[in-house]
């Protein structure tokens, strides 16, 4: 085992004992400091759970939340050095964890938290002018494409999560009711906004992500929600600043 | 629905859709980043861990501490008068007032 490996393994491990031949300034042993460095890692990871995921340390509380992010940080170090990332597999932990069986909608909701995280560090794009859907004549707007944002992003589940993070999110929300929800995460100016979406519009936007024209996309839309109406998410996509390109004929 | 229905419902239905756009963003208040008006660890901003922004403002009205709110409004914000009495406003820049110490 190389000497980064053991100091890795024994910050994480306090059963671990301190790797030989670490040292401070005036050459003794470090001893108990490295007790100090170890609490740090571990704190600060804690810390960076807790600012991640703000809604779930809400909805489990401090000291169940100290508890979980202790077995996440020792089982799921960084693997970047970019704390802003941290947590990519918080959710699927959550999912797993036996003891939160009953709170079947934890690891969807924490993957609401970590999909807005990334959208507000994704890259900028310029959105199109919605003149240029406007100027387009009914046959050319059946066969176009379109192209998303880099902080656009989906998500469905079976859970209301959109609801959840609301009410735990904003002061004066409404309490959420049982039931599934899609949700699209927009960035209209500095930071992400999440929107529930009405029924069909999720696949509706996976089919145009997939590159299929705005005909089929509705197809799709129609045959999971006969009363499926593309104006309330193609306004909330404009308004987002989520579309990118209007692609007017057949795939390049 | 014969094509040329479903073609006539789309362009409707996109059609719409502008409209309430362009409805939404005639009504839709710009916003402008306010600085020293934020209670403390509730200054704007969803960054998330390792980074210096989100909720990290640790006295109340900290100066350089921002929040966004409806454009044109920043320095008519009131917030209270600091403890020796000085009358506080909100600004567009940063303020040196209410530093963390």
């Amino acid at each position: 085992m190389s000497r980064q490996q053991e100091f890795t393994r024994a910050i994480l491990n306090a059963q671990l004992p301190v790797p030989e031949g670490l040292l401070d300034g005036e050459m003794r042993a470090a001893g108990r400091r490295f007790s100090v460095y170890r609490n740090n890692v571990a704190v600060s990871l804690t810390e960076a759970l807790h600012q991640g995921f703000p809604v779930i340390a809400r909805l489990l509380g401090k000291e169940n939340m100290d508890g979980l992010a202790g077995l996440y940080l020792r089982a799921h170090p960084p693997k970047s050095p970019l704390m802003m990332q941290y947590g990519e597999s918080f959710p699927a932990f959550l999912d797993g964890m036996e003891q939160l069986a009953h709170l079947g909608y934890l690891g969807d909701v924490a993957r609401l938290e970590l999909a807005l995280r990334r959208s507000y560090h994704a890259a900028d794009a310029a959105p199109i002018d919605a003149e240029q859907l406007a100027a387009l004549p009914p046959e050319a707007l059946m066969s176009c494409r379109l192209r998303f944002a880099p902080a656009m992003a989906l998500l469905r589940a079976p859970w209301p999560i959109y609801s959840i993070w609301r009410y735990n999110s904003l002061d004066g929300a409404p309490k959420p009711q049982a039931g599934a929800e899609d949700v699209l995460i927009t960035r209209p100016d500095y930071d992400p906004q999440p929107q529930p979406l009405p029924p069909g519009a999720a696949s509706w936007i996976t089919a145009l992500q997939a590159g299929e024209t705005l005909a089929t996309a509705t197809d799709i839309a129609y045959a999971e929600a006969p009363d499926f109406d593309l104006s309330a998410p193609l306004a909330l996509l404009i308004n987002g600043a989520a579309l990118t390109d209007v692609l007017p004929k057949e795939r390049p | 629905m014969s094509t040329t229905q479903k073609t006539l419902a789309v362009a409707g239905a996109v059609a719409a859709a502008l409209t309430a756009v362009a409805t939404t963003q005639a009504s839709a208040q710009a916003k402008e980043k306010c600085y020293g008006v934020s209670l403390a660890g509730q200054n704007d901003c969803a960054a998330g861990p390792g980074t210096t922004c989100a909720g990290t403002s640790t006295v109340d009205y900290q100066g350089n501490a921002w929040t966004l709110v409806d454009a044109g409004t920043c320095a008519d914000i009131e917030i209270p008068a600091a403890a020796d009495g000085t009358p506080r406003h909100g600004a567009l820049e940063a303020l040196d007032r209410d530093q963390p110490a």
